[in-house]
């Protein structure tokens, strides 16, 4: 291992240099000489109809140098979902055009009709309040269900407000309406899977410059994927050859996936930057990004596990309805289908799954992944009707789990959801956390509580995700508009360090440290050799960006592709300057040598001579030492693990405290275990927050009721407990070099269950009836369902 | 925000000219008003600003042993130089907001914008303080008037709050989970003529004395007193984060929570 850290170190992480101190360069941090200001207009009702807009006002305002209205981007194309859905008759889904501007009809409150373009920001703000718009306010479509069976439509033109009707495994329904009907046990459940706001940290922010010379542009912007956003505004909004826009991510405040999306914001500042021939700066501001970020979850779901009298698992059935708001986010349309419904068999060898997921459009923000992404979703509904039904059966909820579970020799193992896992071992993480949170003392702990007058409850489940997305060729098959590959580009310069250019984006989850590691490692270099390059479309690869926990496992794969290929090269170098034959030279810790002797060279040494080709076989090597790889994965990879918590319900108040977190979760290889277990911790703050605190509430009239921190409840420290974290327990993915799986979001997946499990038993050993509770699981929600309020 | 003009006097007397000027606003440690002017939700022409006013700050003894404390002092420097003397009071102010809040945020302003929700005026009403104004005074029983309403004049500035210092007080506050103001806050203070229990956070008409819960703790200075005392529902805040059957049950389970700690 390189002195300063190779695979498997807890490096610390170098970009927190600049994060921890103040020095990072955000979006809203970049000043151009002659900027200018954007500031939106947004809907105040969610839906209505735009009879007239009148900017003359605004236009003869101080300062202002532009107005924009939806009229003019009639024209152009329209942001589209990346993933094609068919219904189960065989028909595509419906998509309607999402434009740059709101046109004809305002469709959320948040929804932006109009745009100002000013000296300032002050100008711009006062000028937007003169802008005067006639719209017709409509009734709004908030419930899903009234929005199915009803004909006020968000989009007239499709003249329904079901998106698609999707059954997965469509061919299985029958055998799996069948079997339930036969079993001996069912156990239903309603539930809700509440809509949050990604909340990231940095509002979104984009600058657009246009260089008349060139008649090229560029996008400064708060994103996930900047080839992402560069390929839909090039072939899909505005028409721009990619060859003439450079999209670039700088440091990026957290994401949560509401940075993945292309947003009409970032249209308008290019476009808006060549009609006025300025810098365009837009930074959206807090209430702006509650109103318009695209939010994650809501789902309404009914569940239902069939088993025998002894628990043995017989089926899942699955009805969702899933919100996807007002418009087609870009993965609106997979979150709640292939990164949901092929979940749907857990961690267990059920052998009947159907999921049907009705996606509708409501007068609501646009809904899309958020952390975990349709995962969370599978989790909970699986882990609490699993709950629910040892309950219902008496039997303990870890017996019963664990009678279901795949075991370790069932590898591949073929879920009856569609997906073949590669990997696991599910009885070794249990065992690990029922030793790690003393479950044999729970019942002295649970004395205790009630001793102080609270109702203590334990909550144990497991979790199956896939990350690493995904397999181009099967996504195609699937409906996926994209590849989901990955690329890295490793560039060894002649004084031997390297820059490594990579696809993935890093905005938080600590791509600069951990990728040189893994270099370092397999070229035997120290790590603070080795630098990352991200985020600039005219530095980088093609990448498909940082989402789905899929960085390491495919941009990763990608990398160590491109480091093999520099060995490779570098090896055959190396043979010329030792002559010898390639074959008969090793490579380890840095130096080639020839076998059985001690004849070597540097890695330096190569490197300089790749750059400086003096008696260099010029006819059989090229000069230089630079390689590009791009990895398309062969399969999902297929993260598990064992989450326990306990809490304390105060049984006067409803309020209910963490008292501790318990998550062992099996990622494979660890490259960074410090990284790891922040990666950890932050799944579980906002799995936590999910089950407890936040909720993104919408009145009858389509307002966003928690639409500041006034109201929609955030995590914060003093929320949370000091977390127990293990991965001790990895099984390595079977199918990517590195052996890794993926951590970004196993904890807000996991996690959800787990809370709610254990509320539900502290209840129950109060004697209260109680079987289920729709998170978030506030004080007052608690209190009354005891009270039944 | 909008544009405005900005006046730091540095006595009362200027300060209350200051505010005589058309579309001119007080302004304390802004922890609310300047949130509101980022929004753009108000528009003062002139800001007054009280926090330079020398005679307006600090604690101090009055003769009869109340705590006086001026209008522009914040909640920081009453949480630390109260506590010797009010220590009830004290702990309130200890656990306003967070320590940006504590800091910037002065009780004069708390108790002038009177919002339904903040902790003081559960304080104030529960301690029968008076409202010291630069042109009278307001007993506190005469001063809360209803959400954000109080008795006070268009200009005029609250100098000092005076609080006659009780045997036994506490306040105990079941916080909003997201804001963290009082879903239910109640102050209980027991003096030697009765006891006074002040809520805060639950009523559509802002703080309020819950008379009955004062009566049975007259009598029986104990958490078991306000056993078969019930509140009613009926004007009680229903919201996001509670019914108004919620907030009426908290009321006396937080009463009982704070008769229990006081000291």
């Amino acid at each position: 291992m390189p002195k300063d850290g190779g695979i498997g170190a807890s490096t610390t992480r170098r970009e927190d240099v600049r994060f921890l101190t103040g020095t990072g360069t955000y979006t809203a941090d970049i000043n151009t000489y002659g900027q200018v200001s954007a500031i939106f207009v947004r809907s105040n009702v969610a839906n209505g109809i735009i009879k007239s807009i009148d900017t003359s006002a605004a236009e003869a305002m101080p300062g202002v140098l532009a107005v924009f209205t939806g009229a003019d981007f009639a024209d152009v194309g329209g942001n589209p979902a990346g993933w094609l859905i068919n219904s189960r008759n065989g028909e595509p889904m419906k998509e309607p055009k999402r434009p740059v501007l709101a046109h004809g009809k305002v469709r959320h409150v948040g929804d932006a009709y109009a745009a100002v373009i000013a000296e300032t920001e002050q100008q711009a703000r006062d000028a937007a309040e003169e802008i005067i718009a006639d719209i017709e306010e409509l009734p709004a479509v908030v419930d899903m269900a009234a929005a199915l069976a009803g004909d006020n439509f968000v989009h007239d033109e499709i003249g329904t407000n079901q998106c698609f009707d999707w059954g997965w495994i469509e061919d299985n329904r029958a055998a799996t309406d069948a079997a339930i009907k036969a079993a001996p046990h069912v156990t239903t459940l309603e539930l809700v899977n509440n809509r949050l706001v990604p909340n990231a940290m940095e509002p979104r922010a984009s600058i657009g410059t246009y260089n008349r010379a060139a008649d090229s542009y560029v996008l400064q912007t708060t994103s996930q994927n900047p080839h992402m956003t560069r390929l839909l505004i090039s072939a899909f909004v505005l028409g721009i050859p990619e060859n003439k826009l450079t999209v670039i991510a700088p440091d990026v405040g957290g994401g949560f996936g509401s940075k993945i999306y292309h947003y009409g914001e970032e249209a308008l500042v290019l476009a808006a930057a060549k009609k006025v021939g300025r810098p365009v700066k837009w930074v959206a501001d807090r209430t702006e990004a509650f109103l318009s970020d695209a939010h994650g979850r809501d789902h309404v779901t009914k569940i239902e596990l069939a088993c025998e009298k002894d628990g043995t698992f017989i089926a899942f059935r699955t009805e969702t309805m899933a919100n996807v708001g007002a418009y087609l986010s870009n993965f609106a349309t997979v979150t709640p289908t292939y990164l949901h419904g092929t979940l749907m068999a857990g961690n267990y060898t059920v052998p009947n799954v159907y999921v049907n997921v009705k996606a509708v459009f409501t007068n609501t923000a646009p809904v899309d992944a958020y952390r975990g992404a349709g995962r969370p979703e599978a989790t909970y509904s699986i882990e609490r009707v699993i709950d629910m039904t040892a309950r219902e059966l008496g039997m303990d909820p870890v017996e019963l789990r664990r009678k279901n579970f795949i075991k370790p020799d069932q590898y591949p193992f073929a879920s009856a959801a569609g997906l073949e896992y590669d990997s696991g071992n599910y009885d070794a993480l249990m065992d690990k956390i029922e030793s790690l949170i003393d479950r044999a003392g729970f019942a002295a702990r649970r004395t205790a509580s009630e001793a102080k007058g609270k109702l203590r409850g334990l909550g144990i489940n497991s979790y199956v995700e896939a990350c690493g997305i995904a397999p181009s060729n099967l996504i195609g098959i699937l409906g996926a508009r994209v590849g989901l590959y990955d690329a890295a580009t490793v560039r060894v310069n002649a004084t031997g360090n390297i820059s490594v250019m990579v696809g993935a984006h890093s905005h938080g989850q600590g791509h600069e440290t951990v990728f040189p590691q893994i270099v370092a490692d397999m070229l035997g270099i120290d790590a603070s050799t080795i630098d990352i390059v991200h985020g600039d479309t005219s530095k980088i690869p093609f990448g498909m960006g940082t989402y789905g926990s899929r960085s390491l496992a495919v941009c990763g794969s990608a990398m160590v592709r491109a480091t093999e290929k520099i060995i490779v090269k570098a090896t055959k170098i190396a043979a010329h300057m030792l002559e010898d034959t390639p074959e008969n030279v090793d490579f380890s810790d840095g130096q080639f040598k020839v076998k059985g002797t001690n004849r070597s060279v540097s890695f330096g040494e190569v490197a300089l001579k790749a750059y400086i080709p003096h008696e260099y076989p010029i006819e059989n090597i090229e000069p230089g030492l630079e390689e590009t790889a791009f990895y398309d994965p062969a399969n999902f990879t297929y993260p598990s693990g064992a989450y326990a918590c306990e809490v304390e319900v105060d049984p006067e108040t409803g309020k209910v405290t963490v008292e501790s977190f318990t998550a062992v979760d099996d990622f494979g290889n660890v490259m960074n275990p410090m990284i790891v277990t922040g990666q950890v911790h932050g799944g579980l703050g906002q799995g936590i927050g999910q089950a407890l605190l936040e909720n993104a509430s919408y009145d009858a009239n389509g307002q966003l009721l928690s639409a500041s921190y006034m109201d929609y409840i955030m995590p914060r420290a003093d929320d949370l407990p000091f977390y127990r974290v293990d991965h001790s327990q990895g099984t390595p993915c079977t199918h990517n070099p590195l052996g890794v799986k993926g951590c970004g979001e196993a904890g807000a997946i996991g996690s959800p269950a787990t809370v709610v499990n254990a509320v539900i038993d502290a209840l129950q050993s109060g004697g209260k009836n109680v079987t289920h509770i729709d998170m978030p699981l506030t004080p007052a929600r608690v209190w009354a369902a005891m009270n039944n309020a | 925000m909008y544009a405005f003009e900005i006046e730091r006097p540095s006595t009362i007397a200027d300060a209350v000219k200051a505010l005589t000027q058309e579309d001119a606003q007080a302004l304390g440690g802004g922890q609310t008003l300047i949130p509101t002017l980022k929004a753009r939700l108000a528009m003062p022409a002139t800001l007054v600003s009280l926090t330079g006013i020398g005679e307006m700050q600090g604690i101090c003894l009055a003769d009869d042993g109340a705590v006086c404390i001026g209008g522009a002092t914040t909640h920081a420097t009453v949480a630390k130089e109260a506590a010797a003397h009010y220590p009830g009071l004290a702990a309130l102010a200890a656990h306003i907001g967070d320590p940006a809040v504590r800091n910037r945020g002065t009780i004069g302003g708390s108790l002038a914008n009177n919002d339904p929700s903040a902790c003081y005026p559960a304080a104030a009403l529960g301690s029968g303080a008076t409202i010291i104004t630069n042109a009278r005074q307001i007993a506190a029983d005469d001063y809360f008037e209803g959400m954000f309403a109080t008795a006070l004049n268009e200009g005029e500035v609250i100098t000092e709050v005076r609080f006659p210092v009780p045997q036994k007080a506490h306040y105990e506050k079941f916080v909003q989970p997201a804001s963290r103001f009082a879903l239910v806050g109640v102050f209980v203070a027991k003096y030697a003529d009765g006891v006074r229990v002040a809520v805060t956070g639950a009523s559509e008409n802002g703080v309020f004395r819950w008379t009955e819960a004062e009566e049975a703790l007259s009598a029986n200075f104990d958490k078991s007193a306000l056993e078969g005392l019930s509140v009613a529902a009926d004007g009680m805040i229903a919201d996001l984060h509670g019914s108004s059957a919620y907030r009426a049950h908290l009321v006396k389970v937080i009463t009982g929570r704070a008769v229990a700690a006081a000291a």
